[in-house]
């Protein structure tokens, strides 16, 4: 039986691990025991440097997000990162969901600008409360709202908590782009994820 | 191996230990579940009949202005804290957020061990609470927000099994009191919105082995399976997040079950049997024995989840066995206990309801205004509101007083937009834009008047004896007792209040640390009477407050962070 985030995922969890882990999910998926494998064009390793985005709910070959996808104004833009050189997408843990959202370059600090894409930002869309998608927007102070337990982040000030329970930053993704299409450039600023049970 | 990496990964935390002598634990029996001596609170609801209600009288309507804290613990977590403080001669056992049960001494509030269940990173948590343990044996019995039941040693702490009960990754989890009856321990599951297939389920009390499991939502060949399209069974929701109660004399355990999923009615053409119901099941088989449908394709998200009331009452000059449901739906539902079968008795309205035409005399079916009832690419205005005349909020019965007391919010309406939505495990499957949701709420100057209200009940008449009415909302669970008192928190204020139950006067109030949402119980000690509370504001009472702030030129900010609150009277002299 297949146990909720057993030994071998929670290895998964941490970038150190993400080779490892890739390497064990080849190796189940060979003698096809489940879990992420190449075979299904899925891991969990957390986005890095170079990976592009695709739309969460798109399936088939990923097509890269470019920076028209994502509109002023808009509540968060669901996605997943993937490997530009496999196609591989990075959905086999659901905290790799990336959510986008996007501010008129021209009213962004210099310092702002340099974490987006164009005004495009990139966050967890994950809640680092209770683990929930964060999905909606607060027009009125243009805040990242969770709807679970009403947590807001400020997209502008690297995620910082504006009002709820959440208890850290959403942790945010450093862009760029080439050729218009939005590329990642880093890491996480923290892990995603809820907090833990155990506490 | 398996086994041991498991452990490894989500194993018991052992917080804190401290050793009692093995034969203090007193072993919860049936018998003692059947009749619970007036200094306990046994279960979620101190009887099987889901009463809410204590015996005890030392405080009583004279003296309760004089009631003071005896001790306070901090739960150490956020959110909704829900829980009763269960009692087993002079231990208490109380759940929290966070997976967690204390167990503390009743009396000096000294902790005797803490427990905590580590959850999967890859959780979402929804509704992060917990509404308490189930005692049984020698052991603690509960549920966690990955769908576990766990089973502890109640005078250690240690872990004597765990299973799980159904997959977190499909949308199960567990916010349930278990329900000890006859060897076995009952759970059910959350996750309507999630699009779970609702179920009620029993375990061996000693080896945690599955002996039942019934499903709320049949399948295609199974009476009632004809009530949904195809295979919409298999996310038609009707989970069962509140524990259910247990009539000894015919071992019948009665459920309440939630909306059908996903929210949308013309999603899922047909009656959707056995969402918005109450069921009666077996309890050595699970075989379903009877059931009433409140009302049937929702489409309003009106669970009808709280604990079925096993009450005896005069209707017409007849006692009838009765079963008795304050529904989410607005109405009050006075139903009898038959034995293969649930009747109908009477109904009526307890909040402002425009959503039923009627209410067919002989089956209790209700008829419809189509213009309150929500579609998909429908925009409706109804009342009450998506959280309902009473949400999973525990009503309670005095046999004294003979009446029925409702923790209700009145006058509250909402506006509701239908879309399309379609399935994949573990997400959201509701049909309605989360913004939507979120400030559903319609306020009107009735509402603005008030919403919140404390409501007695005559049975037997029919008749609204007495009513308290709160500025905004009424989130608190009701206990009373044979000291002429009702006792609740529930409003934004952070009060824990008491009522003289004859007449609804509020006769003492005091400010907690937080909201309070918690399941209040009352024990005895040496002579003495406590009542205890947690307080611990979040999930659903933080969510309405979030819709009345987007909608009232005010804003209200209730803290949050758990803690057990124990009364009781100053000594004399």
């Amino acid at each position: 039986m297949r146990t909720p985030g057993g030994r071998s995922s929670g290895e998964c969890l941490t970038r150190r691990t993400a080779l490892h882990c890739l390497a064990l999910s080849m190796a189940t998926g060979m003698f096809g025991e489940g879990g992420p494998a190449f075979a299904t064009g899925v891991d969990s390793a957390r986005p890095r440097e170079g990976d592009r985005l695709v739309a969460e709910d798109s399936e088939g070959k990923p097509k890269a997000l470019q920076l028209l996808d994502i509109k002023i104004g808009d509540k968060p833009f669901g996605a997943f990162p993937f490997n530009p050189a496999d196609g591989i997408k990075r959905e086999g843990s659901r905290l790799n969901r990336i959510i986008l959202v996007r501010f008129d370059s021209s009213e962004l600090t210099p310092d702002q600008l340099a974490r987006s894409a164009d005004g495009v930002f990139a966050f967890s869309g994950v809640c680092p409360h209770r683990g929930c998608d964060v999905t909606e927007w607060n027009d009125k102070d243009r805040m990242i709202l969770c709807y679970c337990h009403l947590s807001q982040f400020d997209p502008r000030n690297q995620g910082a908590v504006f009002a709820g329970p959440a208890p850290r930053p959403l942790p945010i993704l450093p862009l760029k782009s080439e050729q218009s299409e939005i590329v990642i450039a880093g890491e996480f600023s923290s892990e995603p994820g809820g907090a833990k049970a155990i506490d | 191996m398996k086994k041991s990496s498991k452990h490894l990964a989500f194993g018991a935390s052992m917080l804190a230990l401290s050793i009692l002598p093995a034969t203090a634990y007193d072993s919860v029996t049936d018998a003692r579940l059947a009749s619970p001596e007036p200094q306990n609170w046994l279960q979620f609801r101190g009887n099987y009949a889901g009463w809410g209600y204590s015996p005890l009288a030392r405080i009583n309507a004279k003296n309760v202005s004089k009631l003071s804290v005896a001790w306070v613990y901090s739960t150490g977590q956020l959110e909704g804290h829900q829980s009763p403080p269960i009692v087993n001669n002079g231990l208490m056992f109380v759940t929290s957020p966070g997976n967690q049960v204390i167990a503390l001494d009743a009396k000096t509030g000294a902790e005797l061990w803490r427990y905590q269940h580590q959850v999967p990173e890859e959780l979402m948590q929804l509704h992060p609470t917990n509404r308490g343990v189930a005692l049984y044996g020698d052991k603690v019995y509960f549920g966690t927000t990955d769908a576990k039941l766990i089973a502890l040693d109640a005078a250690t702490g240690k872990e004597a099994w765990q299973v799980p009960v159904a997959d977190w990754k499909s949308g199960y989890y567990i916010t349930l009191a278990p329900l000890a009856a006859e060897g076995k321990i009952l759970v059910g599951s959350s996750g309507g919105e999630l699009g779970v297939r609702g179920f009620v389920a029993a375990f061996d009390a000693s080896t945690g082995k599955e002996a039942w499991r019934t499903f709320t939502i049949p399948a295609p060949g199974e009476p009632g399976g004809d009530s949904w399209p195809a295979d919409s069974y298999q996310r038609g929701g009707g989970s069962t997040w509140v524990s259910g109660s247990y009539d000894p004399k015919t071992r019948t355990t009665y459920w309440g079950t939630g909306n059908a999923a996903p929210w949308m009615p013309d999603t899922r053409p047909g009656d959707n049997l056995y969402a918005n119901s109450v069921i009666a099941l077996d309890i050595e088989t699970g075989k379903l024995k009877g059931f009433h449908q409140y009302h049937q394709a929702d489409a309003w998200d009106w669970d009808e989840v709280s604990t079925p009331m096993l009450i005896d009452y005069q209707r017409e000059g007849k006692t009838i066995s009765g079963l008795v449901h304050a529904g989410r739906d607005g109405y009050l539902w006075l139903l009898e206990r038959k034995p293969e079968s649930i009747g109908y008795v009477a109904s009526w309205p307890f909040v402002r309801q425009d959503v039923f035409t009627s209410v067919d005399p002989k089956s209790g079916r209700p008829t419809y205004d189509p213009s309150k009832t929500p579609g998909t690419g429908k925009t409706v205005h109804f009342c009450p509101s998506l959280w309902g005349g009473k949400d999973w909020v525990p009503e309670a019965y005095n046999p004294q007083t003979k009446l029925l007391y409702v923790p209700a919010n009145n006058n509250l309406c909402s506006e509701l937009t239908g879309e399309k939505v379609s399935y994949k495990a573990g997400k959201l499957y509701i049909g309605v834009a989360l913004s939507n949701i979120l400030t559903n709420v319609r306020m009107d100057d009735k509402a603005l008047d008030h919403v919140g209200e404390v409501q007695a009940w005559d049975l037997s008449t029919g008749k609204q004896v007495w009513t308290h009415k709160y500025k905004e909302m009424n989130w608190g669970p009701l206990l009373t007792t044979g000291g002429d008192l009702v006792f609740g928190g529930g409003t934004n204020d952070r009060k824990f209040h008491a009522f003289n139950a004859k007449t609804g006067d509020m006769l003492w109030d005091f400010p907690t640390n937080s909201g309070v949402t918690g399941v209040p119980s009352t024990f005895e000690i040496d002579g003495e009477q406590y009542v205890a509370v947690q307080s611990g504001w979040g999930v659903d009472a933080q969510r309405m407050q979030g819709a009345f702030d987007a909608v009232l030129p005010h804003k209200t900010v209730v803290p949050q962070g758990g803690a057990i609150w124990v009364f009781k009277l100053p000594k004399q002299g």
